[in-house]
């Protein structure tokens, strides 16, 4: 177990200060993108070995990015506050000449021809990419234990689980490996791991980040999203990959306020009506993390706020809808990983379907294969109607709560997950891991934006977090109600000592 | 009583060779997160339109107009076998 | 020994003609050098993405409104699961319960009693026709086989046919109609050797009388027309002699040899397919409005039997024209711009122009013989053939020098006018009393001919006209001697 502690931003070493701050440095010539990004490599050197959050990482090609940024800024041509700033992908984000593996044995030796829309735009941002990020095999499962790699620990306690899938961009931005990343999220795979290590995870809305060059687990359910040390980097980031591509069907075409600017409107707390629901507070619930969250919702109510109870009826449905859809659309979004054109091609097949059979069977792990059986079974002839069509039709009524809620309130409040970061190795049996996501999932189903954000420690030392659930599109209101807690607490300035 | 599951089928249907133990072991937990999943039949859903996506948009396309595609030595840079600048695989037997 | 009738349905596929494929913007293309017109979306590269291509729904429309389906309002797209090398994602985007076009019919004439004799017409319905995307190729080595994905991709419409057709013969009708309208709709080049127009046909057998369907058999790989015929037609003897033999007909998919005329049992029906449709959470539906169906509508050409009852109405073309003229839009377009012109009531010998001897050049490949000259390559211009008909009909111009001034304006471009000036073929208008007194003289010296019309024989005074147009080295206007010739025998 280790100890948390507390220490005031500006003294910080560079490698845990936030985005803002170093980029005021930037600006003011107080620091090199170089240095800066030495600084990281540094830090990741040490604590990778304790952590493992790191597929891969290139050094040279990131201190090659910091020194172009440097010539940038020097020419007073500098891209604005990400430029300079080491930011690492999930390796499920495309980056073109880089390794994309999503933690697959399948993928070990695939090297990415194109980029991602999101790499695309941290490129024009003049971010320096850093790194690829471990996950669950496919982005399935929530704790890095699915990972073909190796498993991520937690920087706050090694012998727990830094949740998942995203839990190498997780642990990274928390042990300073990173000053923001990019993680996905299918139905918790940001909030989870963020509430796990004590870091700001934020799924937009969907629609509102490109899919494309994300490698697809459920393609109605992914969006890609931030990982920060707190609410304001979340938002810088944001503003740089959000917004419509021509080249995802699924992106939304709409306006993309200034996120950081509706950060600096002085909130006014008690002008917000914020929903309790009162299915996610039920049985199974940690004490801790239930305390936690209750002093969360005393604070915005001493702040003005009007906090209200609501009910999201078809909450206890969600898994089960979650389970059948995305299992279902990942079967056939893992179909192309096959051993023909790339990835991994078992020796030895006798024919073409002998060769289907047996690269599969060795590419894919084994939470992957059971997704995939499972994908498949209730897509399968005589079965879709019982379980596809009611998943769908159910889902309807899922997010038809939430929009009756939202009839009520402005967001809500509840916890990200019903308790901290368990044991490597503690949650065999794949139900009981599944159980995980149950207050995440909702915000999938819905597409609407979420937030997680640290919120306390349970006496152990291991993080707690807070969920915000906010309305379609509504990302900069759900930041700004994120911010007025932050402000107030400083959980978020916490650093595991590793 | 968890529903059985014809993994030999399905397994067959998603290409993938699965040994005796992962069928065993699949069969059981697929049967146990079937079960839980059969609670969709309490909802009552008579009159609801299925949802495919969170944001219904409609007529979502490009104009015809050509790009660009890959270098061959980007498409054939991953293969694990090619020649003659076509992707070799085991004899297709129809 | 009962009596057979056969039932036959028809898929046939269609590449549309787009200059980038259906779900991303990377160009279509035939004969480019392999895997050079791929991108991550057609090679289904990790994280790569399908957006859907306007010209090639445009294209389907246009098609479904050619045929007279109904378009539907709303229609979304499908993945059919399957795994095979040429199928990069290993599922295929498709439209599975919602078809962008339903119904409609595909008009067809069978052969007539004889050549210049109009065959029985018929109405096949179709079942719907939706919109998906092809396939690569493979071929087939020693050791392995080795992919192209070039074709992978490229928008592909899927047009299905009741089971409503009953012989090789109307299953070639069938196609011939459909590729000329798909043709003139200019929504694909239907070019079967280069794999853009495709049949697949299911056939079977039941006594005459029956209702019921018998055993269907799969015809496959039937890449061209004839093939398509021939083959339905061996299938259907194959089934009668194996049931006259008190054989089974057993469900499979065979595949035909059109050089061989044999076809053989490619594989019998194996387990179930299930391809697991379901919708494609990366797409999303198309909707369709009345404003987009009245646009395209607009941009529909007339389908050719249209054109062909029209043409017998409006200018009382016999049949013969008309079937060459229809089945050929920018001969039928060429022969209507000289027809405004020139006037319907010279259609006819316009018709017979352009028919005969403007395609007989074509054909020919003009002055250079080097054969098959399309309509776009050659000089002589629709008002050139207006012209020359309104020349010879004014009789200024004899047919035999007609003739020669086509070729002379076939080979230069020139207008007939003044090729026919340039070499002195116009018929001159002659002095009115030097053709009276060749008319005298004729009259004269064939006293015969001049009694015998005078009698009331009409014809007679063609052997009149022959001596007039001797003396006159064939320069005399026809019209004038005539009215002379009958001035004067009257008189």
């Amino acid at each position: 177990m280790s100890t948390a502690t507390s220490a005031p931003s500006a003294l910080a070493p560079l490698h845990s200060q936030t985005i803002a701050e170093l980029s005021a440095r930037l600006v003011r010539g107080e620091l090199s993108a170089v240095e800066l990004t030495k600084a990281v490599i540094e830090r990741t050197r040490a604590v990778e070995p304790q952590v493992k959050a790191f597929n891969s990482f290139d050094e040279a090609d990131a201190l090659a990015q910091a020194a172009a940024s440097d010539v940038r800024r020097a020419a007073g041509e500098a891209l604005g506050p990400l430029d300079g700033i080491p930011i690492g992908l999930k390796d499920v984000i495309a980056v073109r000449d880089q390794p994309l593996t999503a933690s697959s044995r399948m993928l070990a030796n695939f090297v990415s021809p194109y980029d991602a829309t999101v790499t695309e735009r941290l490129k024009n941002a003049g971010a320096v990419l850093w790194g690829r990020l471990n996950l669950d095999e496919f982005a399935m499962g929530s704790s890095t234990e699915n990972s073909a790699t190796q498993t991520t620990r937690n920087p706050w306690d090694l012998a727990c689980v830094p949740g998942g899938s995203s839990g190498g961009s997780a642990a990274a931005v928390a042990a300073g490996q990173a000053i923001a990343t990019l993680g996905s999220d299918t139905g918790g795979s940001i909030r989870q791991p963020a509430a796990f290590c004590g870091v700001v995870g934020l799924k937009p809305s969907y629609g509102l980040v490109s899919r494309y060059g994300l490698i697809a687990f459920a393609s109605s359910l992914d969006q890609i999203g931030p990982f920060t040390r707190t609410v304001e980097d979340a938002a810088l980031l944001l503003q740089a990959i959000a917004g419509h591509d021509a080249r995802d069907s699924t992106s939304f075409n709409t306006q993309i306020p200034d996120y950081r600017a509706a950060l600096a409107q002085a909130g006014k707390p008690s002008a917000w009506k914020l929903g309790v629901p009162k299915e996610y507070f039920g049985e199974g619930i940690d004490a801790e993390v239930s305390a936690a969250v209750e002093r969360a919702i005393e604070f915005y109510r001493a702040q003005g706020c009007e906090i209200v109870e609501v009910s999201l009826p078809h909450t206890r449905y969600c898994l089960d809808v979650y389970y059948v859809l995305a299992t279902a659309e990942a079967s056939s979004n893992l179909a192309r990983y096959d051993g023909i054109r790339y990835g991994h091609r078992a020796q030895g097949a006798s024919d073409i379907v002998d060769l289907y059979f047996k690269s599969r069977a060795e590419g894919f792990g084994e939470e992957v294969k059971r997704r995939i059986i499972l994908g498949t079974y209730v897509l399968s002839s005589g079965y879709y109607d019982a379980y596809y069509l009611r998943a769908q039709k159910v889902r309807r009524l899922v997010t038809q709560d939430f929009l009756n809620a939202y009839a009520k309130v402005d967001a809500l409040i509840t916890p990200t997950v019903p308790a901290p970061a368990f044991k490597v190795g503690a949650k065999a049996d794949p139900l009981a891991l599944y159980l995980c996501d149950i207050y995440t999932i909702g915000a999938n189903l819905a597409g609407l934006p979420a937030i997680s954000l640290p919120c306390g420690f349970t006496a152990g030392g291991l993080p707690i977090g807070l969920q915000l659930i906010g309305q379609p599109f509504g990302e900069a209101a759900l930041l700004r109600i994120a911010q007025a807690y932050e402000t107030a607490h400083d959980w978020h300035r916490r650093v595991p000592a590793l | 009583m968890p529903e059985e599951i014809d993994i030999d089928r399905v397994a067959q249907l998603a290409r993938i060779a699965l040994t005796p133990e992962e069928k065993e072991k699949f069969s059981r937990q697929l049967g146990d997160v079937l079960t839980h999943i059969h609670q969709l039949e309490q909802v009552d859903v008579s009159g609801v339109e299925p949802m495919s996506h969170a944001q219904p948009l409609a007529n979502v396309w490009q104009a015809d107009e050509p790009r660009p595609g890959l270098p061959l030595e980007d498409v054939l840079r991953n293969a694990p076998a090619h020649r003659s600048g076509m992707i070799s695989v085991p004899k297709i037997i129809d | 020994m009962a009596n057979y009738e056969a039932v036959i349905g028809l898929e046939v596929h269609v590449q549309l003609r787009t200059r980038s494929k259906m779900f991303t913007r990377v160009p279509t293309g035939y004969g480019q050098p392999e895997n050079t017109l791929t991108d991550p979306t057609v090679l289904a590269l990790p994280g790569a993405l399908p957006v859907m291509n306007r010209a090639a729904l445009d294209a389907i429309i246009k098609a479904g409104l050619m045929l007279g389906c109904e378009i539907a309002p709303v229609c979304k797209w499908d993945r059919k699961n399957y795994f095979y090398p040429d199928s990069p994602k290993n599922y295929q985007i498709s439209q599975y319960d919602q078809p962008i076009c339903l119904g409609g019919a595909v008009e067809i004439e069978l052969p007539g009693s004889a050549r210049n004799v109009m065959g029985e017409h018929k109405h096949i319905p179709l079942t719907r026709i939706h919109l998906e995307e092809d396939v690569g190729k493979c071929t087939h080595g020693a050791s392995d086989s080795l992919v192209d994905y070039n074709r992978a991709g490229t928008p592909l419409m899927e047009i299905v046919s009741e089971p409503a057709l009953h012989s090789g013969e109307e299953a070639y009708a069938y196609l011939t109609a459909l590729r000329a309208a798909m043709v003139q709709g200019d929504i694909s080049e239907c070019d079967m050797e280069k794999g853009q127009m495709r049949c697949d046909a299911n056939i079977s057998i039941r006594p005459v009388g029956s209702t019921e369907l018998g055993t269907k058999v799969e015809l496959k790989n039937l890449n061209s027309i004839s093939y398509v015929r021939a083959g339905i037609d061996h299938e259907i003897k194959r089934q009668i002699a194996l049931l006259e033999s008190g054989g089974v007909i057993v469900q499979e998919t065979r595949d035909y040899d059109g050089l061989t005329g044999a076809s053989q049992s490619l594989r019998t029906k194996e387990m179930a397919h299930d391809y697991r449709y379901f919708p494609d959470p990366d797409l999303m539906p198309v909707r369709v409005d009345e404003a987009w169906k009245a646009r395209l509508r607009a941009t529909c050409p007339e389908l050719p039997f249209d054109r062909q009852r029209r043409f017998f109405a409006d200018y009382a073309l016999p049949y013969t024209l008309t079937s060459v003229l229809v089945w050929d839009k920018p001969l039928a377009d060429y022969f209507e711009e000289a027809v405004k012109l020139a006037g319907a009531q010279r259609a006819q010998p316009i018709g017979n122009w352009i028919v005969n001897d403007l395609l007989r050049e074509l054909k020919a490949g003009g002055a250079g013989g080097a054969g098959g000259l399309s309509l776009s390559e050659v000089r002589v211009r629709p008002e050139h053939i207006a012209e020359l008909v309104e020349l010879v009909e004014s009789g200024k111009l004899l047919s035999q020098a007609a003739k020669e001034v086509f070729a002379e304006m076939f080979a230069t471009g020139e207008s007939p006018a003044v090729v026919a000036e340039k070499r002195g073929l116009l018929a001159e208008p002659a002095d009115a009393s030097e053709l009276e007194a060749w008319c005298r003289a004729a009259i004269a010296e064939n006293e015969k001919a001049a009694a015998e019309f005078r009698a009331g024989k009409e014809s007679a005074i063609n052997g009149l006209k022959g001596p007039v147009m001797k003396a006159s080295r064939g320069k005399a206007n026809p019209k004038e001697v005539d009215a002379t010739l009958r001035r004067l025998l009257a008189g």
